[in-house]
Order: structure tokens, then sequence, then C-alpha cells
């Protein structure tokens, strides 16, 4: 096992460098340059431009900016924000827990359905079940998200009034961040009302996030199971006598779980990227938005600081995936 | 599930009405982006200013509320020289700082305060100069203030003189812009020596109506009264920002009570929003214009009757309907008719595709090709640039000029359209800064802002036209800066450099229990004399 996860770590060096010029080179490809958006309507001289330019660091050649950049990240040095000044690493801290509760939410809320829908419809393959939850699942996964969010905004909040539109929180509840987790700070702050109001507001985002998560992994699981049930040692088992209901969950379940658990682990980069439309639709203070921001106004230190960020924990994601299927199937880490 | 969330609902809305105690008037504002920071010197958004200059700091003049009109601020009274170039200001007695966890004021506003405010712009050795990395004084520089401010002298504690290099009537609505908000001195030597100057940023003091309370980045921004608010205190308690990017969420947010008022509707909820008796609706002309800029150094659009041929051409009506969907007035003017000096007397030209085509063969010009530029981004002059491209692409065709619509990315976009080679004539907009028509007719038609950079997209420099603003510039009696600017608009309809486009309204939707919001011409969103109805 110890040298399963070494060989793993050794794969990580590589891919990291490789992301480090992907996020570095990502944003300089775009059109465009700060200085000329900070200028806006009224124009730059080109005197300006340069000394602005210079101030900046952005007249040095690429390579020099970009050793500069990994010389920064080896000191632990991710940079500051072009245009609120501050460093890239405590505006990341500030929004990141946001990004995280709202992304568990999803993938728990994506695995609990999705999984016993999927299972459910393998076994009753055919049924009017089957047919109604797989037509649900190619919807969902086909969801434009801006339009789903908007729409669940406007059924629940608007004409129901249900739910709240957006935020973390009802804003008259006030108390200072412990974790950064809205759900334990509001437990911590022992306001009366203020765990209510904080699950209140995760619903839609977190269902909305989910949708297409949910979507791949019945689907998944649904394959994953018939493929399964089909097997030889099933049929042994269910001729052995054993019960349908456990046939499914100890041979079946248990085997067609790899490729699932494949499938959840690959959704974190889903989420990442749902997450960007998410939280611009529910003004989630999380770095999805952060990031469409810095985009938008060419703030190279935090995109490129920002990317290798969430890179970097899509990667560590992965690699325990990798190492939950090695405990599940003994097979792949004596490979 | 329902009865789960309608249980919960209900759970949390008694819960919101205990949180709130009766006495205290909270004020939920869904505002539309983060600001840049709290410092209002460095940044140029308008957010930005909502969120920092205009809640929290003070200047040493103001607008008065609601027009774009210099009124006293910090200064009780000022004196100008014969010659214009000094003024003296006569500063309040006995305004009082605010205070946070890491300072408590020891003394007063004072002249210390006024000159470390503009010191630490103009002058680099000025040890804040450079206090966040990378940080310049865009509006500081944009205004031209180095050059203009020869010194600035303290007299005595409240006494305060500005030495001009020239006489500058504009000079005045300067002060009053966000970027000139008046900054504690006091403070910025205890975070210096605290080796904690970022905080000048993040935790800011000033003078104004409301008092910082804490910032959680892209959620919410809390304020609360200023009690020793020098100027008439605030009707709420707390002032919240709840930043929601998104236009129809604001709405939303807006119908189900989450927030009392919100900027920028988008144009198609308008009628959705004057049919909900819960919500009322202001508006007002906004201080701005569209225009599309020929250049005029190039040939045929260096010919002032080819130009004119042109914006005869153009249904301007049509772009108000179809692009602005109503909510703005064509332009006749590089001015909005908001502002002083606007000459109503000046006819527009009318439409008439006949007489374009006419007046385009009498010039000999055949066949015409052209490019028109069209931004990619939405702007609060205008809409949808595209489709008003294409709308003109479609009057043009008529009069047998055939248009290639072009675009870039914005960044892009704005400065290739500074390029003085440029072919094509450019679609862009202007959003006033102090109310002064210099602001307009200088920026952006000058001889000056001509060139690579520069903001007079037109490359027009017409002698007389100079002449006449840098006169109306030097004058400080506005009965004669009104002349002048009114004969600078009839030179300026006579040469057509640009086809004037729009004046877009402004709307702000909110609560119908709101009372006491005054719209700025300017633009900005402030909260000292709103209310609540009980």
């Amino acid at each position: 096992m110890l040298r399963f996860l070494l060989a793993k770590l050794l794969y990580l060096i590589p891919t990291f460098i490789g992301i480090t010029v992907v996020a570095f080179g990502f944003v300089r490809v775009l059109p465009g340059d700060p200085v000329l958006l900070m200028a806006g309507e009224r124009g730059i001289s080109p005197e300006r431009h340069a000394e602005l330019s210079a101030q900046l660091g952005y007249d040095r050649p690429f390579l020099v900016q970009y050793l500069d950049f990994l010389g920064g990240l080896f000191q632990g040095d991710l940079g500051t924000s072009l245009v609120t000044k501050r460093p890239v690493f405590d505006e990341f801290m500030a929004l990141f827990p946001a990004t995280v509760e709202l992304a568990v939410c999803a993938i728990l809320i994506a695995t609990l359905i999705g999984v016993p829908v999927g299972v459910i419809a393998a076994i009753r393959r055919g049924s009017l079940f089957d047919q109604i939850s797989m037509t649900g699942a190619l919807v969902g996964f086909s969801m434009p998200i801006f339009w789903w969010g908007l729409l669940l905004i406007i059924f629940f909040s608007g004409t129901l009034g249900w739910t709240p539109v957006s935020g973390r929180i009802s804003l008259l509840y006030y108390f200072d961040d412990v974790t950064g987790f809205m759900l334990i700070d509001s437990l911590l702050s022992g306001q009366e009302g203020a765990f209510a109001s904080a699950v209140s507001h995760l619903i839609l985002p977190s269902v909305v996030l989910a949708t297409i998560p949910l979507a791949v992994i019945a689907r998944q699981t649904r394959s994953a199971m018939l493929e399964v049930m089909g097997e030889d040692y099933v049929r042994t088992a269910r001729a052995k006598g054993l019960t349908r209901g456990r046939v499914v969950s100890v041979h079946a379940l248990r085997n067609a779980m790899i490729p699932v658990i494949t499938t959840i682990g690959l959704q974190v980069g889903v989420l990442m990227a749902g997450a960007i439309l998410t939280e611009t639709i529910f003004s989630w203070p999380g770095i999805g938005k952060w990031m469409i921001d810095s985009i938008s106004r060419r703030d190279y230190p935090v995109v490129q600081s920002g990317l290798l960020m969430i890179a970097a924990i899509v990667m560590v994601v992965n690699l325990i995936v990798d190492l939950t299927y090695g405990l599940i199937n003994p097979r792949i880490r004596h490979k | 599930m329902p009865r789960f969330v309608r249980r919960l609902a209900a759970v949390s809305a008694l819960a919101l009405a205990a949180a709130a105690p009766a006495a205290a008037k909270t004020f939920i504002y869904c505002s539309e982006a983060s600001p840049e920071g709290f410092d209002p010197a460095p940044y140029t958004a308008g957010t930005t200013f909502d969120a920092s200059a205009h809640p929290i700091f003070s200047r040493l003049v103001e607008f008065k509320k609601g027009t774009t009109e210099v009124v006293p601020g910090l200064a009780e009274s000022w004196d100008v020289s014969e010659d214009g170039t000094e003024i003296t200001f006569h500063l309040r007695e006995g305004v009082k700082w605010q205070s946070n966890d890491a300072f408590t004021p020891s003394r007063e506003f004072n002249a210390d305060d006024v000159i470390f405010s503009f010191d630490r712009q103009g002058n680099a050795d000025n040890p804040w100069h450079g206090y966040l990395p990378g940080i310049s004084y865009e509006y500081f520089s944009a205004m031209e203030m180095g050059d203009l401010i020869a010194s600035i002298e303290k007299i005595d504690e409240l006494t305060v003189k500005f030495t001009l290099t020239r006489p500058e009537a504009p000079f005045m609505a300067n002060l009053a812009m966000p970027f000139a908000s008046i900054v504690s001195a006091e403070y910025a030597d205890t975070l210096a020596e605290a080796d904690r100057m970022a905080e000048f940023n993040n935790a800011p003091i000033g003078t104004g109506p409301f008092s910082f309370v804490a910032y959680q980045p892209d959620a919410v921004i809390r304020y609360k009264k200023n009690a020793d608010f020098y100027g008439e205190a605030p009707k709420i308690d707390d002032l919240i920002f709840a930043i929601t990017p998104d236009a129809s969420v604001r709405l939303q947010k807006l119908k189900a009570g989450e927030c009392h008022l919100m900027p920028y509707p988008s144009p198609a909820d308008l009628e959705d929003i004057r049919a909900d008796e819960n919500l009322k609706l202001d508006s007002q002309p906004g201080l701005n214009v569209a225009y599309l800029a020929y250049n005029t150094t190039v040939a045929p659009f260096d010919n002032p009757r080819v130009r004119k041929a042109l914006n005869m051409a153009m249904n301007k009506q049509a772009i108000i309907d179809s692009v602005f969907q109503g909510a703005g007035e064509v332009a006749k003017n590089p001015i909005p008719p908001t502002m002083w000096s606007y000459n109503d007397a000046i006819e527009d030209d009318a439409y008439d595709p006949e007489a374009a085509k006419a007046m385009l063969a009498e010039e000999g010009v055949e066949g015409l090709e052209m490019e028109i530029w069209a931004m990619p981004v939405q702007r609060p002059y205008m809409p949808n640039a595209r489709r008003t491209a294409e709308l003109m692409q479609a009057d043009f065709a008529e009069i047998g000029v055939n248009v290639e619509i072009v675009s870039y990315e914005w960044g892009e976009y704005l400065q290739r359209s500074t390029d003085p080679s440029r072919e094509g004539a450019v679609i862009l907009g202007w959003t006033g800064d102090n109310g002064d028509p210099d602001n307009f007719l200088a920026v952006l038609l000058s001889c000056a802002a001509t060139g690579d950079g520069g903001s007079n997209r037109a490359q027009w420099c017409d002698d007389q036209f100079s002449d006449l603003i840098t006169r109306a510039k030097q004058e400080s009696d506005q009965a004669e800066r009104t002349k002048l600017y009114e004969e600078a608009q009839v030179v300026f309809k006579d040469q057509a450099p640009w086809a004037t486009i729009a004046h877009s309204t402004q709307y702000v939707p909110m609560r119908a229990d709101v009372e006491g919001f005054v719209m700025s011409p300017l633009g900005d969103f402030t909260f000292e004399t709103v209310d609540i109805a009980e």
C-alpha cells in the first residue's frame, strides 16, 4: 500500500509543474491587459501604460515572469491581487470554505440520491421507474445551470416563498467567522434561528450544483449494476439460494461501486466548474465567482494562483479516490 | 419536503423578527459587485465609491444631494484670489473621526488631514504613496491634480491654502469627487507605527454618515450610523450591502423583501417592476452619452459634410426603441440635458436618408465601405452595442454605404480605438465624473486628448472649439462659462465629429416603504437620507 501511495505521489510532481505552466499561460494568452481595463473609457497614454506595466512587472519577458511566479510559489507566496491589492492566499482562504460547504452538500445530495436511483433502475430494468429516472437524468445532465438556478429561484423563492433568494444566511444575523463554514459558525454563534437560516439558504444552490453530478452518478450506477448483475458469480449466488436483497447489496453493489467511485471523484472537477455559475446566480461568496471576476479583470496573479490551487485540490481529491478503490478492490493496489 | 421547508421558513421568519429589535432600523441595499477596496483614492469603479467614499468619508466640498452643485462639506467656506490661483479653505470645527478596535482618535479633523489626503496621492516621496503593492492614483492623475496643484499650505489648524499653477474652474468640482475624500493622518500614523499599513484599505476610518463595521468579500458589507456625523444624522441605524451580481436575482431578492433597494435593473424587467404594488421605481436621465466617433483625420471622414450625411442617415429613435427599450433619449449634443450649459436651442440633424444620399453624392463619395466598431460589453450608457451597430448597418445600407461590424476584447477595444490611424467609426460613451461640462467636452473632444492612448476617439482637433473650452475652463463666472460651452456645442454640431446616439435613463427600483432616497445625477448610491416607513 505504501509503494502504491508513493508511486501515486510521484506522478503528482510532473502534473503539478504542468499545471503551473497552464495556469500561468492561460490568462496571458487572453487578449487585453489589466492596465487597459483599469483605465476604461478614459484611455491611457503609451507612457503611462508603460510606467504602470513596469510597476507591475509585466514588461519583463514571459520566462522571467514565470520563474518569478514559481520562485514565489516555493516560498509560499502566491502573489497579490492587482485589483484589491490583497494577498491571493488570504482572499482564497476567505472564500474557499463557502465553496467547500456548497460542494460537499451537492456531492452528498448527488450520491445519496444518485446511487439508490441507479441501483433501483438497474434492478427494475425497463420498468416505469427506470424509464422516468433515466429520462430525468438525461434532462438533468443537459440542463443549463444558469437557467435552472433562476427557474428554481423564481418558483421556490418568488412564487412559493419557501426558500430565500440568495446569500448564505439572513443578513440580520451577524457573528464572527470561526471556521468559515456557515453551518458550523451559525451553530457556534448560539443565535436562535441562525442555523435554520443557513440551512434554508443552502438548499437551492446545493440542488442546482448537484443536478449534473446526480444525473451522471445515477446513470453510471445503473450501467455498472447491470454489468455486474450479469456476471457469473451473481448468478451463482442467486443459485445458492441467497435472497435477492443480499445478492444486490453484498455481491453486486460492492463490485459495481468501483466505477461509481471513480465517477464521483471526477465529479469534483465538474463541481468546481459548476460552482462558478451556481455561485454567481446565488450570490454565494466562493472561489468560483472570484475566479470569474478575476478573469474578466485580467487579474493575473489571482487567476494563475487561483487556478493552481483549484487544480491542486482536484488532484488531491483524485488521489484520495485512487486510494479508496485500492481499499475496495485489493487487485488494484497489488497491480 | 414542502412541509419541512415551510416549517423552516416559518422558523427563520420568527427568528428574523426576534433578531431585529424594533428599535434598530436596518436598511439593506442589494449592490451589484464587491468594492475593490475601501480607500477611495486608488480606485475608479462607481461600486467601490458607493461602498467607501460615500458612506464612510467626507470631502472639503460636496455635491448637493441630487445635483452636481458644489456645496460646503468639511470646508465651511472658501475664498478665491483675484487671479483664481489661490483658494483658501476655512475648515469646519469639531468634526470627529470614527474609531475602530485598532484606533481611537486623539484629535478632531484638521488641516493636517487635508494636506495628508492630497500629498499621499501626488507626492512619490510620501511614505503612504506606495503603501499597497502596485497602487496608483488614477483619478488624481486623470484630473491632472499633480500638474494643477503647486502647493498646499497649512495656515492654521482650520485653514488650508491651495495654490494652483493656473486658474481652473472645474477644480472645485474635482474636490467633491470620491478620490478627494479626506482621510485621517493620525490613523495613518497609528497604522504605520504598528506596521499594518494595508489595514488603511481594509478597515477605513472617515468622517462620513456611516462607519465601517465588517466586510465579507463577495457577500456583505456592514455599516452603522455615525452618531457623531457633522451633518444631518442618518435615519437608519444599520446599513447593509448584500452583494448580488445578477440583475434578475437582485430583483427576486427585492420582491422577496430581502433587500430594500437595488441598482441597475434589466430593461426587460421594468414593466414587471411597475406592475408590482410592493415596489416603486425612480428614474432620471443619466449623466452620460453614447456616441459613434468617426476618425476625422482619415478620408473621407475628414470631410464634415460626409460625417453629417451619415448622421442624417441614422435612425436614432429606432435605436432608442429597440436597443434601449425606451430607457433613454436621443442625444443631439455631446453633453446630457441634465448638465448646466446644455444647449437646447440646437436642432438635431433630421433623419432623412434621401437628403443624406444626395449629400454624399455632392461630396463625390460613392460606394463607401466602412467599419463600425461595436463594444463587446454592456455599459451604463449602452445596453447592446452590437445590436446598435446592426441597426446603423441597415440605415447606412439605405444610402449605399456598406458597413462591416468589428469588435475586439474590451481592453483591446479601448486601446485600439485610440489609434490615430484607425479606419473605423467607434461606438463608445462616457459617464460624467463631476458634473462639469469640461469633464465631457475637454476629456472627449479637446486637442489635448487626441493621439495614441487619448480619449478623443474622433481625433478631432478644432481650433475654434478648443479655444472656447479653454477659455471656459479658466473663467470662474458660471454664466460666462455657460455661454462659451453653448457656443462650443454649436461648433460641435456643425463639424459633427461624432454621431451623438443616446443618453440612457437610470432606473432605481425599491420597496414601496422606502422613503427619502435621492437619485444622484452622477449615478452614486447614497443612503444617509433614506428611511423605512413604519
